[in-house]
């Protein structure tokens, strides 16, 4: 048995209640949605890259505490992350939130707050929804992302 | 062959919750170590053992293909069959078991009709008429009827309380009006809509009607020929009944002149290799093997139901609601979703800006199972401009202790979002 507390831990509150780089970002060169039909949760990622690295990054939308705060926290991580870097730790934070591998809480840092979701396999989507959207991003995808 | 139910006929003020809550074996559970409050009626009913033994009997005792045996099971599971089809006649009062149709849902019942009813009658230029506060079962099959067809799908608007405003259905009406495709009841919110009115309004340009039943059969009684409704569906799994059946009635000569639905077994009275004569009604709509055992279980579930009389339920169920109500509007933030005057057990709502879906989780945490989402009627939530609400729909066999624990359930997300 889980105690809620283990899912909507203080960081993730707080992210909900006030994310972080929310909004558009103006001078962005990458734009992707995501969306997600099953619970209706929706956000657009802006991301301005120079070379090869996420230079600035932000998001709005609407959804769930664990989608909007998994999207803060996601874009708090990947400011100044060089793409093969954010496509690491995008494994890593799926591994975190769907398998039993011993995760790299060091290089997770406070994404690590979002563990507690593996135990509610029906909200896991809300979590990965922004990360998806990265993902596509990253590969050059420019049709928006639906969790299936 | 059916058991007979053992729950006897009450009255509202000899209801007996308890009595009726040890019928249902599910609702004797805990989850995550809270007991079980089974709040998500309008999704599907929990089901009473007569259903559960009915079907068990039938797989046990005598599963059997039907209509074309010779042997001694065959025989009885026909008999079954065809004897629950005699109830559902009963139930809906129609006139003849031949308008009594098996199909897999109300979802099936009404493509049924859109198809079969609706690409022999409607061509360019006619008009089809349902609501803002359809589930999306009773929107798809006329947008996807429209596109084939060249008709025009209009719809009836809500005013705030999630009530048709029925001056705007009267001027949606005109000879063009081939159909008109209306919710009995609103599994989103829980208006009871005046389908009387509608019916007759209709009936006075012409149109056919469909009424969708789904949410209503299992709160009030629906006498199609009262109604005089063209065709009524609903579904077995709302009604304490198996999932994968349910019913389309339709009028005899109606469905007398509609083309088959889908082709095969058991529709057919003689098939060479160029051509097919048609089956009788109603099987000439119940093409292969049905859901035999659904059919047989949804004969115990209106037995059931028919057992502790639908208008002493419905009244517990308002008096469930009303005290739901109270206790809600003592929640500051809580905001109610869904003020129809006549209105069925459900308490659709939103809570200051927590997410419906974080409201599901942390309340399932507590034991309390509800819906949150959308309920499959986007055009509902686009109406209030909300994503998503978090519903809780209560049947008979629901407690005022279990609206205490919903309450109670609900201030601890108010606790967890601070």
């Amino acid at each position: 048995m889980f105690d809620i507390k283990d899912l909507y831990q203080e960081v993730i509150v707080d992210h909900n209640r006030s994310p972080r780089n929310f909004g558009k970002l103006d001078d962005a060169n990458k734009t992707l949605e995501g969306f997600n039909p099953l619970c209706g949760d929706k956000l657009t990622l802006y991301l301005k890259t120079e070379d090869d690295t996420i230079k600035d990054i932000s998001f709005d939308g609407s959804g769930c505490a664990i989608s909007v705060a998994s999207a803060s926290l996601m874009t708090e991580a990947m400011k100044g992350k060089s793409m093969q870097e954010a496509e690491k730790l995008f494994n890593e934070f799926h591994d975190l939130i769907t398998t039993d591998k011993e995760a790299d809480l060091e290089e997770l840092g406070k994404l690590a707050a979002l563990a507690g979701v593996k135990a509610y396999p029906a909200r896991v989507k809300c979590a990965s929804l922004c990360w998806h959207t990265l993902h596509s991003v990253i590969e050059g995808g420019t049709s928006p992302v639906h969790t299936e | 062959m059916n058991n007979q139910n053992t729950a006897a006929k009450l009255n509202a003020s000899t209801f007996d919750v308890e009595k009726i809550r040890a019928d249902f074996p599910i609702l004797q559970q805990h989850v995550n170590g809270k007991p079980l409050v089974y709040l998500d009626n309008a999704a599907t009913a929990q089901k009473p053992k007569q259903v559960i033994e009915t079907l068990d009997t039938y797989y046990r005792e005598y599963n059997s293909n039907i209509h074309r045996g010779v042997h001694t099971l065959s025989q009885k599971a026909t008999d079954a069959y065809e004897s629950a089809r005699e109830k559902v006649k009963t139930f809906l009062n129609a006139n003849s078991s031949k308008e009594i149709i098996f199909t897999r849902g109300a979802t099936e019942a009404i493509n049924l009709v859109a198809q079969s009813f609706g690409r022999d009658t409607i061509s360019v230029g006619d008009e089809i008429i349902i609501t803002e506060l359809e589930h999306h079962s009773n929107i798809v099959p006329w947008q996807l009827l429209c596109e084939q067809t060249g008709a025009t799908l209009r719809y009836i608007p809500i005013n705030d309380a999630g009530e048709l405003i029925l001056e705007e259905y009267e001027k949606l009406l005109n000879k063009k009006t081939s159909i008109v495709a209306v919710g009995h009841i609103s599994n989103a919110l829980g208006t009871i809509n005046p389908i009387k009115t509608i019916i007759d309004k209709a009936h006075a340009v012409g149109a056919k009607v469909l009424i969708d039943g789904a949410q209503a059969v299992p709160h009030t009684k629906a006498d199609v020929q009262e109604l005089d409704c063209d065709f009524y569906v609903f579904s077995g799994h709302k009604l304490f009944g198996p999932t994968g059946i349910g019913v389309l009635y339709g009028k005899e000569a109606l469905l007398d002149a509609m083309p088959p639905y889908q082709g095969g077994g058991d529709m057919i009275q003689t098939v060479s290799m160029t051509k097919s004569t048609f089956n009788a009604l109603p099987h000439k709509f119940e093409a292969g093997t049905p859901h035999i055992a659904g059919v047989i279980g949804l004969g115990a579930a209106i037995d059931y139901v028919n057992a502790i009389d639908i208008d002493v339920t419905a009244q517990y169920e308002n008096e469930l609601l009303d005290y739901a109500n109270e206790q809600a509007a003592q929640i500051t933030d809580l905001n109610f979703v869904g003020t129809a005057q006549n209105k069925t057990s459900i308490l659709s709502f939103t809570l200051g800006r927590i997410h419906p879906h974080d409201i599901g989780t942390i309340l399932d945490g507590e034991g309390v199972a509800i819906r949150a989402g959308h309920h499959c009627a986007m055009p509902v939530m686009e109406r209030f401009e909300i994503p998503a609400t978090a519903r809780a729909s209560f049947a008979f066999y629901n407690t005022r202790e279990e609206v205490d624990a919903l309450i109670q359930a609900i201030d601890k997300c108010i606790m967890v979002f601070g």
